[in-house]
């Protein structure tokens, strides 16, 4: 299980670092690309409480949790290059990735505007019987918006059963969350709309991310609506164009990386725990990078869309 | 005169008014520290404060809202809306209670505020990051809408929306933001809400448009120029109230007329043109009003291929300019 979780991180950051090298030479276009480098053990830990028939839904900060998910790193790949493919067929690019299989409801572009949407697909499987779960990642910066407070207290009102996982990655863009909210300990909110309070947890190691919402999840399922604050950081720009990043927060990204990165920190857990991992380690590594080195042949081998895709699917 | 971008006189009209009247503010997401996701608003809080160039949450509704309250209450707010997509959830606000304030108070109280955004398609942005939502906002009486295609008129027409003293929506071309160049005046000047602007004229075709199609239509009008066909351009620059006399007076020197948006083409702002050369100008044409505008889909997808195909350009436009001219 460890190991599982190790890899699918190691896979994330692979997979991210690729997107970033990729956008630099242009073979990845556009101008958004929003990565999840530094926050995998958010969504590796989270996802591994949930069973396959629960929900997941996100961001726009989505490849991470696609992946996670267990999405395959070539259709994720094929999306982010605009390839018939994709998991969109590329209409959606990297910050709508979504696959109904899997149960992954996908990322979301408009700030907030997805944490309703949970609250209704909870109501859904309430509404005939069923006690799955929704998992429902959202930024901090969501937090603050009419959106956030509508969809947690409908979920509060009607007690349905989904887990409102907040990562805190520190800033809204480029705006600390303390400038941006009242209460900057997010999960606190919990109390007003009266539901369980999930606490504040550290969203970079994966073991307590994956306890703690084994606990949320197990909440929710029996009880109702849990709000959860994971701590965490990401390691570039809101988005990749974001280039005032670098200037700025040098000291502050040196410091997570070098003691609170949730690879580095799940690394040396196992290293102490059990003697001579490394090498099964090493290969994990390996792994991940030819999985992600293969899903960039597969999408640009891939064909591009026509324009019969850009008419397709506009009615059922 | 200097040259400059789009985006730099954009820059430099805000400049210019938080210096000129101090009622007025800036607000919206990362405007201030971070001089705003564009750099629209590079500066101006190192210039003018925190308390005049104001970070606000990630809270679209309410970043209109306390604007709204603000200008009622005597200030100037510029509100800028990150991205034109998104807007919607403000759309209440503007719609009914910018937009409304005036009429159902028999003229006690104003709105005197503008709502900034970067709007439409071409930069891969996807679905949420590529609307043109012009359509919406002209719909509503009380509210003006402003598109500037050159930097000389995005700086005379913000100018001018932020000293209106009613809600303007002034909407700028994104994909032209350091695209396009232009010359500015060292002087003080405005440019007036209302009035199109002729930006090429010509005899064979009236071409209609604003924004980052206004552009293309000019070198559209270039390239038909070599095969012989006089091709008017007229930027309308303003939506709401549009310039009908200068719409009316083009196409009946020229009895041609194509209306160019990258918008979605059913019921886009387009279709109002098209309406009032139909009905105001019916004897004086020698061909249909034609429209050439984005597909009718649910938003410009990612994949270059796609999004290529729903734009229009300028190679489009001459095709069409040659078509309705060929009529």
């Amino acid at each position: 299980m460890l190991l599982d979780w190790y890899y699918q991180m190691v896979l994330i950051r692979q997979f991210e670092e690729t997107c970033y090298q990729l956008y630099q030479e242009k073979r990845i276009t556009g101008v958004y690309l929003h990565l999840y480098s530094g926050q995998e053990a958010v969504g590796v830990g989270a996802l591994a409480a949930l069973e396959p028939r629960d929900h997941v839904i996100t961001a726009y900060r989505d490849h991470g949790i696609a992946l996670a998910r267990g999405v395959d790193a070539n259709t994720c790949m094929a999306e982010m290059m605009g390839r018939k493919t994709g998991t969109s067929g590329g209409k959606g690019g990297s910050m709508h990735l979504a696959s109904r299989e899997h149960n992954f409801w996908g990322g979301y572009a408009i700030v907030g505007g997805h944490i309703p949407l949970a609250t209704g697909i909870a109501l859904s499987d309430n509404y005939r019987g069923e006690d799955n779960v929704v998992l429902c990642f959202v930024g901090d910066g969501a937090t603050n918006n009419g959106y956030f407070h509508e969809g947690v207290n409908m979920a509060a009102i009607w007690d349905l059963p989904v887990v409102f996982l907040i990562e805190s990655n520190g800033y809204g863009m480029g705006t600390e969350t303390h400038r941006a909210s009242g209460q900057p300990e997010l999960h606190k909110r919990a109390i007003a709309y009266g539901i369980k309070d999930g606490g504040r947890i550290d969203g970079q190691n994966v073991i307590e991310v994956h306890q703690a919402l084994t606990d949320a999840v197990a909440y929710a399922r029996k009880n109702g609506p849990v709000l959860i604050e994971a701590i965490t950081y990401r390691y570039r720009g809101h988005g990749v164009s974001d280039r005032q990043y670098n200037s700025r927060l040098r000291d502050e990204l040196t410091e997570w990386l070098e003691n609170k990165d949730p690879i580095g920190i799940l690394e040396r857990y196992l290293t102490k725990k059990y003697k001579n991992i490394e090498p099964e380690l090493k290969k994990l590594i390996d792994q991940a990078q030819r999985v992600v080195a293969a899903s960039v042949e597969y999408a640009e081998s891939s064909p591009v869309p026509t324009y019969e895709d850009l008419i397709s699917n506009v009615y059922v | 005169m200097a040259q400059m971008t789009l985006i730099q006189a954009i820059t430099q009209a805000m400049d210019e008014e938080l210096a000129r009247d101090p009622r007025v503010f800036i607000t919206g997401e990362d405007v201030g520290k971070r001089g705003g996701v564009f750099r629209a608003t590079m500066g101006l809080i190192e210039k003018y404060g925190p308390e005049r160039v104001v970070d606000s949450p990630l809270a679209e509704l309410s970043i209109v809202a306390i604007g709204i309250g603000a200008a009622l209450a005597d200030l100037r707010p510029i509100c800028e809306i990150q991205f034109a997509d998104f807007i919607h959830p403000a759309f209440n606000q503007i719609a009914n209670e910018a937009a409304r304030f005036y009429y159902r108070s028999n003229g006690q109280w104003r709105v005197p505020m503008v709502i900034r955004s970067p709007y439409g398609g071409g930069i891969s942005g996807a679905l949420y990051h590529s609307q043109s939502v012009e359509a919406f906002f002209a719909h509503v009486p009380g509210l003006k809408v402003v598109i500037p295609s050159t930097p000389y008129d995005a700086k005379g027409l913000l100018k001018s929306a932020v000293r209106d003293p009613n809600p303007v929506l002034f909407f700028e071309p994104k994909k032209g933001y350091r695209a396009i160049k232009g010359d500015v005046p060292e002087e003080e000047y405005i440019v007036p809400i209302g009035p199109a602007r002729i930006a090429r004229e010509g005899e064979d075709i009236s071409v209609f448009a604003y924004g980052m199609m206004a552009y293309y239509a000019e070198i559209a009008a270039e390239q038909v120029a070599q095969e012989g066909i006089s091709a008017e351009v007229v930027d309308l620059r303003t939506l709401a109230p549009v310039d009908r006399d200068a719409i009316r007076n083009s196409v009946m020197k020229t009895g041609k007329a194509l209306v160019v948006y990258e918008d979605n083409l059913t019921l886009g702002y387009g279709a109002e043109i098209a309406a009032i050369i139909a009905d105001e100008c019916f004897e004086y044409m020698d061909g249909p009003v034609k429209r050439l505008a984005g597909p009718d889909v649910p938003g410009v997808p990612f994949s270059h291929p796609m999004q290529d195909f729903f734009m229009p350009n300028p190679n489009k436009i001459a095709d069409a300019i040659r078509d309705l001219v060929a009529y």
